[in-house]
């Protein structure tokens, strides 16, 4: 059984989404820590790519600060290694096609299970396309994540069916960022995907106050937070631990 | 040539974020029904010959062809087609199509702007809004192209992300069109992207190659020997190419922009100097650093300067019915000149890259050969910066 679903065992799960490498990589490892310690189920690892194209503004200006910073794919390898020493909630990294395929497929997904990553989200990878990394990711027992969009439609059923770990659900069209409002029925796409699969979902994209925290997981099995723990990262720099820390307990607080 | 997942060879697909996946599916399925409808067929070659002033003329370069003292040298004239490019023949295309899917808003992304020009042309003549995404960078180098956009209805939203160039302006119509989808098409510029745009590009360029083929056999009662066109994600080269797949006696030049040469880093030459990857929807060759980060790539053409190559050229390459060449700034810019004393007629900065080749290639072949350049656009729009490039500051 994946060790994802640890991660939703307990109530509703906070997963928290952070850039490795912004500003620099002993603060991504500091923050991960303040996120787990109050309270993060699951951590989603960003490992930057030069052209993000489903972020807004705030993620995209992670990834930049991070590779102007010199992170590498290997550099956030090393850093889950020495994670893992202390860190046992699940992780996923989160990341773009091009990023594995070109370090090498296989040797990028087998690396994952050699540090303990347990799953994968690649936003440019739709159903149609995962036979490009999923045989890899199940012989080295790393779940390819599945996103569901606002749009998806007649399609949600049959990515639901063949669904590991969890089920990403988008909230809203457009890119990872803040709304003031989320207006999709969620409540439908979730209905048919509790039809169709018995694994988790959680929502994210525009979440980033404890009552929308609240509202998605009251709808799903939990929230996925990313633009607001960066804007974070991206006011305070090496000195954000403290208040990521101080975020996420307000998070996972209004979930309980 | 293309497989149901538009597949050529291991190149294409469809890598894009789930909440694209039901429009391309909406958008193949409308192409596929309208491309054999007489009517849509009928409006599109009235637009053509109406309205674009197809078919674009094959002029034979007579003095440019004694200059070079070998093959005998055609220009297949796509500058004269309305608006300056090749542009026009994909944008119509596109815009009829997605009048006929009940979309009321086009949005675009445009390097040199001739895209963009060319989408807000169609937009303005179809009654749709327009939104044209340009890098920053290039609204600068291409300013009188962003107040012709402007000048004819759309808004263009310079893109200050990245390089700030042609890469970021694809990145941001993307995102953009992920977030209104319903009564927008993305009417995207070149053979690149998620199927079935490469494909649907193709088809509508193809126009290009069907012509030449017709007027090459009218003037001269026989196939071209080498049909020469730049590359930059490659709708023009493809549309030059395409009728002539078939014909293995016709030589395919694909020419990429080196910009200061694919030796340096400072360039967009991807066949040359890029390997596989997956980006901006499609598998293909890109320029990326080992760890897969797109390259920061550098041409003086703005139209040029773009990572990545479209899928079918890569699939051309790689079975080898393409031939794909750098060129340079200086060897490009060169020919600009030339062609503009020799025969009168300014080409596009992009276009240039394929008269330099020319220049190369022609001499070598015997004076019963035939050489076909694609003249894609022309080149009113680059005088100031090629100006500038010469170290003279001129001022519109």
């Amino acid at each position: 059984m994946s060790k994802i679903k640890n991660a939703f065992a307990k109530g509703k799960a906070f997963v928290a989404f952070i850039t490795c490498g912004d500003p620099d990589l002993a603060t991504t490892a500091a923050v991960v820590r303040a996120a787990v310690q109050n309270g993060a189920d699951l951590i989603e690892l960003g490992i930057p790519f030069s052209d993000p194209t489903a972020e807004g503004p705030v993620i995209q200006g992670a990834n930049l600060r991070a590779l102007n910073g010199g992170v590498t794919t290997d550099k956030i390898f090393d850093l889950v290694r020495e994670l893992r020493q202390d860190v046992t909630v699940p992780m996923v990294f989160m990341t773009y096609a091009n990023v594995v395929y070109s370090y090498g497929a296989e040797r990028f997904i087998a690396s994952c299970q050699e540090i303990g990553m347990d799953g994968l989200i690649l936003p440019d990878l739709p159903f149609e396309e995962k036979e490009e990394f999923q045989p890899l990711c199940q012989q080295y027992g790393v779940d390819l994540i599945s996103l569901i969009a606002p749009t998806s439609e007649n399609r949600i059923a049959m990515i639901a069916k063949e669904a590991e770990g969890f089920l990403y659900i988008v909230s809203s069209l457009g890119v990872t960022g803040t709304r003031s409002e989320i207006t999709t029925d969620l409540a439908s796409i979730v209905k048919v995907v509790r039809a169709n699969t018995s694994i988790p979902c959680a929502i994210g994209f525009g979440i980033s106050t404890p009552e929308q925290a609240k509202a998605m997981a009251a709808l799903s099995d939990g929230a996925i937070v990313g633009s607001a723990i960066i804007k974070l990262l991206e006011k305070y720099g090496k000195a954000a631990p403290q208040y990521v820390g101080e975020y996420v307990k307000a998070m996972k607080d209004a979930l309980r | 040539m293309t497989n149901p997942k538009g597949r050529f060879g291991i190149h294409g697909g469809q890598y894009i974020p789930e909440t694209l996946m039901n429009a391309v599916i909406e958008l193949e399925e409308a192409y596929n029904h309208y491309k054999n409808d007489p009517e849509f067929n009928r409006e599109l070659a009235e637009l053509f010959n109406e309205y674009a002033g197809r078919p674009s003329r094959l002029y034979y370069a007579e003095k440019m062809t004694k200059d070079l003292g070998g093959a005998k040298i055609y220009l297949k004239r796509e500058d004269l087609n309305h608006t300056g490019a090749h542009k026009i023949n994909n944008v119509l295309g596109q815009a009829l199509l997605a009048k006929k899917m009940g979309k009321t808003r086009l949005i675009a992304e445009t390097g040199a702007g001739q895209h963009g020009v060319a989408t807000a042309t169609a937009a303005a003549l179809m009654n749709m809004e327009c939104v044209v995404f340009m890098g920053e960078e290039d609204t600068q180098r291409q300013a009188l192209n962003v107040y012709r956009m402007r000048l004819l209805g759309a808004t263009v939203v310079p893109v200050k992300t990245g390089t700030a160039t042609l890469k970021d302006a694809v990145s941001e119509a993307m995102r953009e069109w992920t977030s209104r989808i319903s009564d927008t098409h993305y009417c995207l510029g070149s053979v690149m992207g998620p199927h079935p745009f490469p494909t649907i590009v193709r088809d509508f360029q193809a126009v290009i190659s069907k012509e030449t083929k017709e007027q090459c056999l009218a003037k001269e009662g026989k196939l071209p020997d080498a049909v020469i066109a730049c590359v930059g994600g490659g709708s023009n080269a493809i549309g030059s190419f395409y009728n002539f797949i078939e014909d293995k006696g016709v030589r395919l030049i694909g020419c990429e922009a080196a910009g200061r040469g694919v030796d340096t880093f400072e360039t967009a030459a991807t066949i040359a100097t890029g390997r596989l990857g997956i980006f901006h929807g499609m598998k293909s060759y890109f320029c990326q650093d080992k760890y897969g980060q797109i390259a920061p790539v550098y041409s003086i053409s703005a139209g040029l300067d773009y990572p990545g190559v479209g899928p079918e050229h890569a699939y051309l390459h790689d079975i080898g019915r393409a031939e794909y060449v750098p060129v340079t700034d200086d060897e490009a810019v060169n020919a600009f000149e030339y062609l503009a004393r020799t025969e009168g007629i300014i080409p596009a900065i992009e276009s240039a890259h394929a008269v330099a080749h020319a220049m190369k290639l022609a001499p070598t072949m015997s004076k019963d050969q035939i050489i076909v350049i694609t003249i894609s656009g022309r080149g009113d729009k680059d005088c100031a910066a090629i100006a500038r490039y010469r170290g003279e500051d001129i001022h519109e």
